[in-house]
């Protein structure tokens, strides 16, 4: 299965190299935040160290040479993901700023009283809450694609909410609790014939699989810095170029406009009409060396080798007794690197605590997608590993070696 | 933390808890939910010469926080209000033996949280600060 050099990769981040009373870290959470390679810290600290200066405004040399690292940081973003211009790439703090962006301006702008807005019932609170506010806020209806017994997307289900032709559809490509992968481009495609604009969470997706926005055709595709390599506090909104242009900013200041008069202005270009005020100059430079990472590993061999792990983990899982895992399983290749399990009887939060003592780092709770876990799975939290570059097959037995201790402790069978 | 957090005595009060039933004629409780957790407890009190005289709770959630409930209602039983009113908490500590450190906190204290507003509420008082915080 070694598609990737793991034991290469591991030694590029620090934190993999660390112990806790003599057993090493094996990190198993990269569905919430991904750790950084040496590459990334290095460029975040170059910066800080030799030119840090504030961008777009001085006339000397450490100010442009932050302007040009920050600026072509987006031509990264661009081509990573396959949009046609860095001009479609505008920098918020995250997947969530990047889905409220479309709410607060796209959303006020377009929606009306009765209007309908689609979203599926595997999505995250990001993609679910913005929407509630804004439903409410206009007095439009708010529709779910079910989720079906197998743990994907109906489609019957997507096509009825298509017929009340929806402004939008706003939905994940990769859910952070079932590791079900949505094939976006096919739904972008039949939301099209309904004039329905179509938003995509693409948290999940970007830092684990090949993303070609311009082939999926969506007008929104929303993802953050730091669950690919990246640093905290950095997240992208890509939006379509005539989208954007005709989006009002929502916030206002430095930098997002063209002229100020006492009592008038008018806006920059995108995508700066989006970013008042001193960005977060260090964030959008530490996505360049992240994406320059990825991009030398090449995102088939990512996407394949965390399709190795998922198929392992649940091959391991499914031999143990009284665990049930919650997933769409490997055979289709819409599965990615994200196991969500319980222990029959044992609260998940009580497996999580069992793990760190083996310093195996593990997620537990509604993953903030309430509605999946406690109505869906019919849980009232549940337990979940999820994996990236640096994991291999150890890691995953450590997880196995966890498991039953926690079986042992609480004499499940 | 370690693996003492789940100590047998533990384990086996979240396995067979004690005084685990909802009580139609208390005479105060009170509910509280951790959202991080889902941890769902309502505590039950009756009072009697201003002493705690039966004591119950109700709900779900993980080991530590319905382990705790469980020997935190037994251990209650007889104190008089003032007492639980003091109660804070350092007494889960004693309690179960082990500080659960930051990311457990909420479910050891959860149990006696509920039990304190049940006491302020019987006593027609605010709950104070310190168990607005536990």
């Amino acid at each position: 299965m070694a598609t990737l050099d793991v034991n290469e990769i591991k030694k590029d981040f620090p934190i993999l190299q660390s112990t806790k009373d003599g057993k090493r870290l094996v990190y198993l959470d990269s569905a919430a935040t991904s750790q950084k390679p040496n590459q990334v810290i290095d460029a975040i600290s170059d910066y800080y160290r030799t030119y840090n200066a504030n961008i777009h405004r001085g006339i000397y040399h450490i100010a442009e040479e932050a302007t040009e690292a920050y600026e072509n940081s987006k031509r990264d973003v661009a081509r990573f993901v396959g949009a046609e211009s860095y001009e479609e790439i505008v920098y918020v703090r995250n997947t969530t700023e990047a889905i409220n962006l479309v709410a607060l301006s796209w959303g006020e702008k377009n929606i009306k009283e009765g209007d309908h807005i689609l979203i599926s019932e595997m999505e995250h609170h990001s993609n679910l809450v913005p929407w509630i506010l804004l439903t409410k806020r206009k007095k439009a209806k708010l529709d779910y694609v079910k989720v079906g017994k197998d743990y994907r997307l109906d489609r019957q289900s997507l096509s009825e909410g298509l017929e009340n032709n929806p402004k939008l559809l706003a939905i994940t490509h990769s859910s952070n609790v079932l590791g079900t992968i949505n094939d976006v481009k096919e739904i972008t495609k039949e939301a099209h014939k309904h004039g329905t604009k179509v938003l995509v969470d693409g948290a999940q997706s970007v830092p684990h699989m090949p993303v070609d926005i311009n082939d999926i055709g969506c007008e929104f595709y929303a993802f953050s810095g730091h669950k690919m390599l990246g640093p905290t506090g950095i997240g992208v909104l890509y939006g379509k170029r005539e989208e954007l242009e005709n989006m009002p900013p929502i916030i206002g200041g430095g930098d997002m406009i063209r002229t100020v008069e006492f009592y008038s202005c008018t806006w920059n270009d995108i995508p700066w009409k989006f970013e008042a005020g001193t960005s977060n100059i260090e964030g959008g430079i530490g996505m360049t060396p992240a994406i320059q990472y990825l991009e030398n590993l090449g995102m088939k061999k990512v996407f394949e080798h965390e399709a190795a792990l998922t198929k392992y983990a649940i091959d391991e899982l499914s031999k143990i007794s009284s665990v049930e895992t919650f997933g769409p399983g490997i055979d289709r290749e819409d599965h990615a690197g994200v196991v969500s399990f319980n222990i029959k009887g044992v609260h998940p939060h009580d497996v999580a605590s069992i793990f760190d003592n083996y310093n195996v780092a593990i997620r537990a709770g509604h993953h903030c997608a309430m509605p999946l876990v406690t109505q869906l799975l019919g849980q009232s939290a549940v337990a979940r590993m999820s994996f990236y570059i640096y994991n291999d097959e150890n890691d995953i037995d450590k997880a196995v070696e966890a498991i039953n201790e926690v079986k042992r402790i609480f004499k499940v069978k | 933390m370690g693996l003492d957090l789940y100590a047998e005595d533990l384990v086996a009060n979240y396995e067979h808890p004690h005084n685990k039933k909802s009580m139609a004629d208390s005479d105060s409780h009170s509910h509280e939910y951790n959202t991080t957790c889902g941890d769902d407890i309502t505590v039950y009190i009756k009072v009697k010469d201003g002493k705690i005289a039966d004591v119950s709770f109700d709900g779900s959630g993980c080991a530590i926080s319905v382990g705790t409930a469980s020997k935190l209602t037994d251990a209650i039983k007889g104190k008089s209000v003032e007492e639980i009113e003091k109660l804070g908490f350092d007494y889960i500590v004693e309690l179960i033996g082990i500080d659960p450190g930051p990311a457990r906190a909420k479910c050891a204290s959860i149990s006696l949280k509920a039990l304190k507003k049940a006491v302020f509420i019987y006593e027609h008082k605010k709950p104070d600060s310190g168990t607005e915080k536990l």
